[in-house]
C-alpha cells in the first residue's frame, strides 16, 4: 500500500480512534460496572462494533468511487485489522466469560444455533484475510490478493445474518445494517453488472 | 439433591388437597358456588378500605419461599423486561414515571358469577399479603430470585365464583399507548395479553403480587398488580393487569402470536425443550459469573409435574 506522506500522521490517530470504543467500555466499567448482565453487555458491545468496523472497510471504495479521495485507501487495512480484532475480543468474551470454557458447550453451540454457526464461519473465514493482510502477502499474491478478500463480502452477510438470528424480536437494528450492506454490495454489483454488458 | 434448596419437604399435610376433591375439582367448584349464592349478601361488595392504599405491615412468611441468595434489588428493579415502557433492559426504569396507577381498577368479566370492574384496593383486600420468595426464569436464559409480596391467585379468583366452563383464565396488561412509550410501535400485541389453564391459576405457588422486597411494587416490575407463576418462564408473568377474563377456549398470548414456534402457551420451564434459536439448558443467575443448569419446571416440579402428567411437553411447549 502506498503511503503518503499525510497519511504517515494520520494513521496514529486512526489507530487511536479506532480503539476508543474499547476505551469507552473500559470507561464504562469503571463508571456504572455495565449494570445487572456485564457479560451480556461486554459480548453485545464488541459485537456491535466489529460489525460496525467491518461495515466500514466495505464503504472504502464506494466512498472513494464517489469522491475521488483515492489516498484514503491506505487506511481500509488498518480498519479491517480492527475489525478482526474487535471480533476476537467478542469471540473471546463468548468463550471466556458467556461458556467459561465449556467447550462441549460451544461445540453445541456452532453446530445447533444457526445463528452461532453463522457467527463462528465469520470468523473462521476473516482469519485468511488477516494472514494475508500484510504488504508481502500481496506482493505474493498478485491478482489472486483481491479475489480471496472478496471473501469479506460473503463474512460482512454471515455477521448480519448472526445478529438477525439472534435478537429476540427487536429487528431494528440489525435491519439497520442489513439495509447498509445491501447499499454497500449493491452498488458493486451495479458496477460489476455495467462491466459485463 | 443437594441443588434443591426449596423446602417442598415443608408442606403440610393439610396442605396438600385432597386427592378426592383435587379429581373432582370442577364439582367442588360448583358446589361452592352453589352455597355462596345461597347466602344472600352481595358478595361482590367487599369490605372496603376507604380508597386506602394496601398496607404492607404484617406480611406473612410462606413455606413456599426458596433460602436462595435474593438477588440484588437494583437488578430485580433496574433489568426488566416491560416492552410497554421500552426495549432495553434498563428503559422500564427510565420510563417508569409514564405509567400511572393510582386509580387502578380491573375488569372481571366471562364465565364466572361475579363479574364487573373492582377497584385495586378492593380487589386484594381482606386477603392478608404473604412473602413468597421465588426464582423466575426468563426465556433468555437469565434467572433472578426476587421476594414477592401478593397473595395465591386461587383465592382471589374463587371469589368471582368461576363457572364450570372456566376452563382458562386470560390477563390482560394496561393498553396506553398515549403515554406508554412502547405502545406506540406495534412490536407485540397490545394489550399484553397472557393466560393460564384453570388448574395453573388455582395453583397455590401462582400468586398475584402486589410487591417485592416487602414494598409496593416498582412501576417497572409491573405495578400495581401482576402475576407471577414460578415455573414458566417469565413472560407468562403478565404485568399491571387490568383485565381477568374466564375462558371456555385456550386465549392467544402476546407472545406466542408474535412468534408460535419459539413461545407456546404453556412455557414450562424445561431444560429439554430449547427454543428454536437457542438452548434452555443453562441460564445466568443474575449477580452470579458460573452459568447454572436449568432445572425442570425451574425447580417447582415436585409442586407443578403433575399438572402435565401424560402431556407430551415438547408438543406443548
Amino acid at each position: 500500500m502506498l503511503a503518503s506522506q499525510s497519511g504517515q500522521k494520520i494513521k496514529p490517530v486512526l489507530f487511536i480512534v479506532l480503539l476508543l470504543p474499547l476505551v469507552m467500555l473500559a470507561y464504562r466499567f469503571y463508571s456504572d460496572g455495565f449494570g445487572a448482565n456485564p457479560i451480556e453487555t461486554i459480548n453485545r458491545y464488541t459485537g456491535d462494533w466489529a460489525l460496525r468496523i467491518l461495515l466500514s472497510t466495505l464503504a472504502f471504495s464506494p466512498l472513494i468511487r464517489i469522491t475521488r479521495w483515492n489516498n484514503i485507501i491506505q487506511y481500509r487495512r488498518m480498519f479491517g485489522l480492527f475489525a478482526f480484532f474487535y471480533v476476537c475480543v467478542h469471540l473471546t468474551s463468548y468463550i471466556v466469560l458467556d461458556q467459561f470454557f465449556d467447550f462441549g458447550e460451544i461445540i453445541d453451540d456452532v453446530f445447533k444455533r444457526p445463528f452461532i454457526t453463522a457467527g463462528f464461519s465469520a470468523f473462521i473465514l476473516l482469519i485468511p484475510l488477516a494472514v494475508t493482510s500484510t504488504n508481502k502477502m500481496v506482493e505474493r499474491l498478485q491478482f489472486r490478493w483481491i479475489q480471496l478478500h472478496r471473501i469479506v463480502y460473503f463474512v460482512a452477510m454471515l455477521a448480519v445474518l448472526h445478529f438477525w438470528w439472534m435478537v429476540k424480536i427487536d429487528t431494528r437494528e440489525p435491519m439497520i445494517y442489513a439495509t447498509i450492506l445491501a447499499i454497500l454490495l449493491g452498488y458493486r454489483l451495479f458496477f460489476y453488472i455495467r462491466r459485463k454488458i | 439433591m443437594l441443588l434443591r434448596a426449596r423446602k417442598s419437604t415443608n408442606l403440610k399435610e393439610s396442605d396438600i388437597t385432597d386427592q378426592g376433591i383435587y379429581k373432582d375439582r370442577r364439582k367442588f367448584l360448583q358446589k361452592s358456588a352453589s352455597i355462596t349464592t345461597v347466602s344472600m349478601a352481595p358478595s361482590f361488595l367487599w369490605p372496603t378500605i376507604g380508597s386506602a392504599d394496601i398496607s404492607f405491615k404484617n406480611i406473612i412468611k410462606s413455606d413456599f419461599s426458596t433460602n436462595e441468595d435474593l438477588t440484588a434489588i437494583d437488578a430485580v428493579t433496574g433489568y426488566n423486561n416491560f416492552y410497554e415502557l421500552g426495549l432495553d433492559k434498563g428503559d422500564p426504569k427510565r420510563n417508569a414515571h409514564h405509567l400511572k396507577v393510582k386509580p387502578w381498577n380491573i375488569l372481571v368479566s366471562g364465565e364466572c358469577e361475579e363479574t364487573g370492574e373492582y377497584a385495586l384496593e378492593d380487589f386484594i383486600s381482606p386477603a392478608k399479603l404473604e412473602e413468597r420468595i421465588y426464582r423466575l426464569r426468563c426465556v433468555e436464559a437469565w434467572s433472578m430470585v426476587v421476594p414477592w409480596v401478593g397473595v395465591e391467585l386461587g383465592s382471589i379468583l374463587k371469589r368471582f365464583k368461576p363457572t364450570s366452563n372456566a376452563k382458562y383464565v386470560e390477563f390482560k396488561t394496561i393498553l396506553d399507548p398515549e403515554n406508554l412509550p412502547g405502545q406506540k410501535r406495534q412490536v407485540l400485541e397490545w394489550p399484553y395479553r397472557e393466560g393460564l389453564r384453570i388448574d395453573e391459576a388455582m395453583h397455590p405457588l401462582t400468586i398475584f403480587a402486589v410487591g417485592l422486597y416487602g414494598k409496593e411494587l416498582p412501576n417497572q416490575n409491573g405495578a400495581p398488580l401482576r402475576l407471577v407463576v414460578p415455573w414458566k418462564y417469565g413472560f407468562k408473568s403478565i404485568k399491571s393487569i387490568v383485565s381477568i377474563n374466564f375462558l371456555e377456549e385456550q386465549p392467544s398470548t402476546s407472545w406466542n402470536i408474535a412468534g408460535p414456534k419459539e413461545y407456546g402457551f404453556y412455557s414450562n420451564v424445561n431444560p429439554d425443550v430449547d427454543h428454536p434459536r437457542w438452548s434452555q439448558k443453562r441460564e445466568r443467575r443474575i449477580g452470579e459469573f458460573l452459568k447454572q443448569e436449568t432445572l425442570p419446571f425451574n425447580g417447582y416440579g415436585d409442586e407443578v409435574a403433575g399438572l402435565y402428567a401424560g402431556m407430551d411437553l415438547k408438543k406443548n411447549f
